[in-house]
C-alpha cells in the first residue's frame, strides 16, 4: 500500500528539560506506515531544539505568542499556509490551545484541519473547575480552590490541611507546608502564568499517568498507562514504564465516554495506598512522553491525524506492558547563519545529518 | 499464600510488577521461593523443600522465611493483600 502524502504543522518543538510534545508527536507521525509526512515546525522561541534537529521538521516558521492575540497568529498562519499548504496542525502547548480552538473554523477555511477538544471540554476540565468535574462525572478529585491575593492565602486553613499543592493555571506545581511557602510559590507562579493560582488538596500516593485519544463520540481510540520512574526537578518524566492497570483504563474510558472527549489527553492521577485513583489534572493535549505509547504499540499521534482528516480509525485494543522510555540530552552544533535566518527572516530549514557529522 | 498472577519473574531473579511498574532483584534463594509460590505451593511445603535442600535449622528458616514473606506483602506482591 502506498503511503498518503500529508503536510503536518506542529508546535511544541522545545525538547528541553521541560519538554513540549512537538518532537515526539512529529517523530511518531514520521514513523507512520500510513502517512508520508512533510513537517512544518511552528516555533515561539529561536532556540527550541526541534527547529534544528535533523529529521524532525522540514522547515520551521516563527509564530507570535498567544498573548499577541488571535489575529496576529492567524495572519502569520495565512502567510505560512500560502507557502506550505498544511493539511493538519497539532498544537502542543496548553497556553495556545484556547487560541487554536477558537480559530479552528478559520483554519479549516484555510485548508488546515485540527482535532481539538471542544471549548466546553477544555473549560470544564480546568484545574479550577476540577471539583465540579469530579461531581459531574463521578470521579475522585482533590479539593481545590482559586486564589487571587495574599488575603486568600491567610484563609486557607479554613478549608485545607497542610501540606497542599500550589499550581499555576497552565503549568507548575509546588508542595507547600505553610502559608509562607504558599506566598513564595504564589509570587513565582503569578509572575509566570498570571492569575488565578490554584490551591489543591495534597493526595498522598503514587503519581501515574495515562495518554489517551478520544474520537469525539465517546469512544476511546487508544490509552496507555504509565508510571514515571525518574522525575526531574521540574517534575517531568525522564524515564517511565507502561503499566498493566485495568482500573486506570476503566477510569480513562469512563471520562472519555461521558465527556465525549475529542482529541488527545493526558490524565494525571494519584493512586493511593487504598488503590483509589484521584484525577489531579486533565491535560487537553498529547503529553511529551507519547512516544512511549507508540513504542508500546499505539501510535496515537498517527490516529489523531487520521481523525483530523476525517478518516475512519479503529480503536487500539492492546499495548505492551513493561515498555520503558529513558530521555537523554544531546548537543547539536548549529552554524550561526541558521540562527540568523530564523531570527531575521522568521523561517529556517533544519540541520542536515551529514553536516552534523562533518561540521568539525 | 500466592504471588499475584501478573507478577513476572525471570531466572536471573528480576521481578516485575506490571501494575505498579516497580521492579526488584532477588538473590537465588528469594528467586526460588517466589517461583515456588508462583507454582501454588503452600508455605509449609516450601519450607520443607528449603529445609531438605539447605543446611539450615527450622527456627532460623522460619524467621527468614516470615521476614521475606512480610517483605513481599509490604510491596503488595501477594494475591489480595494476603
Amino acid at each position: 500500500m502506498s503511503k498518503i502524502k500529508i503536510k503536518l504543522a506542529a508546535t511544541g518543538l522545545n525538547n528541553t528539560d521541560n519538554p513540549g510534545p512537538g518532537v515526539p508527536v512529529i517523530r511518531s507521525i514520521r514513523e507512520s506506515g500510513f502517512f508520508e509526512t512533510e513537517v512544518v515546525g511552528l516555533a515561539y522561541e529561536t532556540l527550541e531544539p526541534g527547529i534544528y534537529m535533523p529529521g524532525i521538521t522540514d522547515r520551521t516558521y516563527m509564530v507570535p505568542y498567544p498573548s499577541d492575540g488571535v489575529e496576529a497568529l492567524l495572519e502569520r498562519l495565512e502567510y505560512i499556509q500560502s507557502k506550505e499548504h498544511i493539511d493538519v496542525l497539532i498544537p502542543n502547548f496548553d497556553a495556545e490551545l484556547y487560541t487554536f480552538m477558537k480559530s479552528a473554523g478559520r483554519l479549516e477555511k484555510m485548508g488546515i484541519r485540527t482535532f481539538l477538544p471542544t471549548l466546553k471540554q477544555f473549560e470544564e476540565r480546568h484545574k479550577s473547575n476540577l471539583p465540579h468535574f469530579g461531581k459531574k462525572y463521578g470521579v475522585l478529585v482533590p479539593e481545590s480552590k482559586d486564589i487571587l491575593n495574599y488575603q486568600d492565602i491567610d484563609k486557607l486553613r479554613e478549608d485545607f490541611e497542610f501540606p497542599l499543592m500550589v499550581k499555576g493555571k497552565f503549568y507548575d506545581a509546588y508542595l507547600a507546608y505553610n502559608e509562607e511557602q504558599v506566598r513564595m510559590h504564589f509570587n513565582k507562579i503569578t509572575a509566570k502564568w498570571g492569575l488565578p493560582v490554584i490551591i489543591q488538596e495534597f493526595v498522598r500516593g503514587t503519581e501515574v499517568n495515562v495518554v489517551a485519544l478520544g474520537d469525539g463520540t465517546g469512544q476511546t481510540v487508544g490509552a496507555v498507562p504509565m508510571r514515571k520512574q525518574y522525575i526531574t526537578d521540574k517534575g517531568k518524566a525522564w524515564g517511565g514504564i507502561t503499566l498493566d492497570d485495568p482500573a486506570m483504563l476503566d477510569l480513562t474510558q469512563h471520562i472519555i465516554e461521558n465527556t465525549k472527549w475529542r482529541g488527545g489527553m493526558e490524565l494525571e492521577l494519584i493512586k493511593t495506598t487504598k488503590n483509589e485513583l484521584y484525577v489531579i489534572e486533565i491535560n487537553p493535549r498529547i503529553p511529551a512522553w507519547v512516544y512511549l505509547a507508540v513504542g508500546a504499540g499505539q501510535n496515537l499521534p498517527e490516529a489523531l491525524v487520521k481523525l483530523a482528516l476525517g478518516m475512519e480509525v479503529k480503536a487500539f485494543r492492546n499495548y505492551e506492558v513493561g515498555k520503558m522510555f529513558v530521555r537523554y540530552s544531546y548537543d547539536l552544533i548549529v552554524d550561526l547563519h541558521k540562527f540568523e535566518q530564523l531570527s531575521t527572516a522568521g523561517e529556517v530549514e533544519p540541520l542536515m545529518p551529514e553536516k552534523q557529522l562533518s561540521n568539525r | 499464600m500466592n504471588i499475584r498472577k501478573n507478577i513476572a519473574i525471570s531466572d536471573s531473579g528480576f521481578v516485575f510488577d506490571p501494575t505498579s511498574g516497580e521492579s526488584y532483584s532477588l538473590n537465588p534463594i528469594g528467586t526460588e521461593i517466589v517461583k515456588l509460590l508462583k507454582g501454588d505451593q503452600p508455605a509449609e511445603a516450601i519450607k520443607k523443600v528449603l529445609l531438605d535442600k539447605y543446611d539450615v535449622d527450622e527456627s532460623t528458616l522460619e524467621r527468614y522465611f516470615d521476614d521475606f514473606i512480610g517483605m513481599l506483602r509490604q510491596h503488595n506482591l501477594l494475591e489480595n493483600g494476603e
